[in-house]
């Protein structure tokens, strides 16, 4: 893992002592909220329903045993107990106090994480694959390249006032996991017919008000040109995108105004100036980087394990966890984990203090001390041997982490939504619960297959409904939360936007009228296609009939 | 019969908060004290952004409530009773 240097560590620290200067002067009165309100954002802390919640940058979703005990730390000393993983793969805390929020952010620093650049008009965490550095189909490992971009762009001068917020994902696998193709820059590593791997850069995905599908404006970037060519797309929009309207401020809307061809032939002409300047990447400096995740020691050890085997044929809740929660690992006799955070009746992606602590126990005894977060608000142990998938499982299965559910129907990704959150329309989080009751019986969740369900709160898109396969919106009726129901979207290599079914169902049926749907595809699917597939060949018709004829 | 209440966050751990008939602020919606008519709610937000500029609470405003003194939209309910269920057992949520 990257380690902060000390021009890190020293700035994240006096940042801390500035804003603990800075929150005393208005706890004084000395500044009104207006002029405060700015600088405390800067930090990551908003102001919600309840409390003030303070958004801490999870970098590409990488944490080390040591950061994670420091999360559940803050969960547990500022907050109620827990914290919320999101979509972006970084963590929130609800209930925080305005007065102590420069000790959780004190006690953050300390292990080198802040909530810097979690809001504002600014360059965002950089996020990627949950699997990078282990998937078997990885061409190249993104996290040095993802590291790369969080020094180039945290407290970039240029681009601290941008016309909007600004989101850059990287895949290093042919499989996106990383939704590459719905952020304001996509990094999709691959290789030339020469054999050298760069990046395809697409610019304009994005969901919210304005769901866009990003555009490549270079198929093949060769990977020293990685931080011009960035700085040439970061310039064009700094001086380009609209500043006189907040909903057209995104970048999607000047690539969507002006057309991919002229946005690239605008970024080309800003990266003439540039590509050859300070910002080549120095084979020396992605080395220094790329040093930082060196394949952590791996034994060797048979792609085979006796262990698992034997587990897996007397225990069919092993079995149920091995096939859906174990994923492949690029060195024999290793998996990747994923610990699912969607427990039946669970608000999605929170994890209570104690489950922090003992992930990073477990990351330390199995594994590499090394955790990810998943865009799907689950968590990743990267590095298990196999012969200790059963004991971990048990250790899990303990701690209500090993629910065999990743990529069906109750691995729901939800924003916090209306129990929570200030923009919120309406509820998310019980919308979840439901559902996962409802497809609680884990063999049906089986039989149904990998299914992705979204839900939004409002039209900010923080829980990605338009790529769900079934996705959930919640929008006010008459002073009534209702959800609108999208079919058909995701954000892997396919990316695609859901259509919209019908009318918006109210909160009491839309438990209802996603079974019926999940039933019709059930009715209705041929032999290996999954939801989506079947929703793609059959067209929206029978989804339609089932929801309101039926109804 | 409905009313308006006056509510806030207050500044040191934003909290939500009613203001009462005393001049002070609540944390339950039923201390609030409840306004009928249109020049007096007026006042009781004035008196709000006082209290806001005297670094006590954060952006006041009016939300009308019921008979009962509860508040008409469900955001100004879950913002009163706490988040819709109890999620973690520290979570405060009491909805009627
Ligand atoms: S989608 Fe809306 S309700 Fe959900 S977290 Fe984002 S802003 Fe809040």
């Amino acid at each position: 893992m990257y380690q902060y240097d000390t021009i890190d560590q020293t700035f994240v620290q006096q940042r801390v002592a500035q804003f603990r200067d800075q929150v005393s002067r208005r706890l004084a009165g000395e500044l009104a909220e207006d002029e405060f309100k700015p600088l405390r954002l800067l930090n990551g802390l908003y102001l919600q329903l309840h409390a003030y919640m303070l958004r801490v940058a999870i970098p590409y979703g990488v944490l080390s045993a040591r950061q994670l005990r420091a999360l559940a730390h803050v969960a547990r000393r500022y907050d109620r107990g827990y914290g919320h993983f999101t979509t972006r793969q970084n963590i929130q805390f609800n209930w925080i106090k305005l007065a102590e929020a420069p000790d959780a952010l004190a006690d953050l620093a300390a292990v080198g994480i802040h909530g810097i650049q979690t809001s504002g008009n600014t360059i965002r965490n950089v996020t990627t694959d949950e699997l990078a550095g282990v998937a078997p189909d990885e061409i190249e490992d993104p996290r040095p390249w993802c590291e790369l971009i969080r020094q180039w762009s945290t407290l970039h001068p240029e681009f601290s006032f941008l016309p909007r917020k600004f989101k850059i994902a990287v895949t290093g696998s042919p499989h996106d996991r990383a939704a590459v193709r719905v952020h304001d820059i996509g990094l999709r590593m691959h290789r030339n017919p020469a054999g050298e791997v760069g990046f395809e850069v697409l610019v304009g995905g994005g969901l919210g008000r304005t769901p866009l599908i990003g555009k490549t404006i270079k198929p093949f970037l060769p990977k020293r040109d990685l931080l011009s060519y960035l700085e040439a797309v970061l310039r064009t929009y700094n001086l380009a995108g609209r500043r006189d309207n907040i909903y057209k401020a995104r970048i999607k809307i000047l690539v969507h105004d002006i057309g991919a061809d002229a946005m690239a032939e605008r970024v080309e002409a800003e990266w003439a100036q540039l590509r050859d300047g300070a910002l080549v990447v120095a084979d020396a400096d992605i080395a220094r980087l790329a040093a930082a995740f060196a394949p952590a020691p791996y034994a060797p050890r048979s792609p085979r394990s006796e262990a698992v085997e034997h587990a897996r044929l007397t225990d069919a809740a092993f079995g149920r966890w091995l096939k859906r929660n174990v994923f492949a690992h690029k060195v024999a006799g290793y998996a990747a984990v994923k610990l699912s955070l969607k427990p039946i009746d669970g608000p999605p992606g929170d994890a209570t203090a104690d489950q922090m602590d003992a992930v990073a126990d477990l990351a330390e005894r199995y594994g590499f001390g090394e955790i990810r977060v998943s865009h799907e608000q689950n968590l990743v142990l990267p590095d298990v041997a196999l012969d200790d998938l059963p004991a971990l499982w048990r250790a899990l299965d303990a701690l209500g982490l090993a629910t065999p559910n990743i990529g069906l129907v109750s691995d729901i990704i939800a924003c916090p939504g209306l129990d929570y959150c200030g923009l919120a329309t309406a509820r998310s989080i019980p919308v979840a619960q439901h559902l996962t009751r409802r497809f609680e019986d884990i063999a049906r969740a089986h039989d149904i297959g990998k299914l992705h369900i979204n839900i939004s709160g409002c039209i900010n898109a923080c829980g990605h409904h338009h790529v769900g396969h079934i996705g959930l919106l919640g929008v006010d009726k008459n002073g009534a939360e209702h959800y609108q129901i999208t079919l058909g979207g995701r954000a892997d290599e396919h990316a695609a936007l859901g259509k919209l079914l019908g009318p918006a169902v109210p909160y009491d049926g839309v438990v209802d009228a996603v079974e019926r749907i999940v039933e019709t595809y059930v009715r209705l699917r041929q032999d290996g296609e999954i939801f989506v597939d079947t929703v793609k060949r059959v067209g929206p018709t029978p989804f339609k009939e089932a929801v309101y004829v039926a109804a | 019969m409905t009313g308006q209440i006056a509510t806030a966050n207050r500044l040191v751990d934003g909290a939500v908060v009613f203001r009462r008939a005393d001049g002070g602020w609540g944390l339950r919606v039923e201390e609030a004290v409840v306004i009928a008519d249109e020049a007096a709610a007026e006042t009781l937000l004035a008196a709000a952004k006082r209290d806001a500029a005297a670094a006590l609470v954060v952006e006041p405003y009016l939300v009308e409530v019921d008979a009962a003194g509860a508040p008409t939209s469900y955001r100004e309910r879950i913002r009163a009773y706490g988040p819709s269920r109890a999620f973690h057992a520290d979570v405060p949520t009491r909805h009627p």
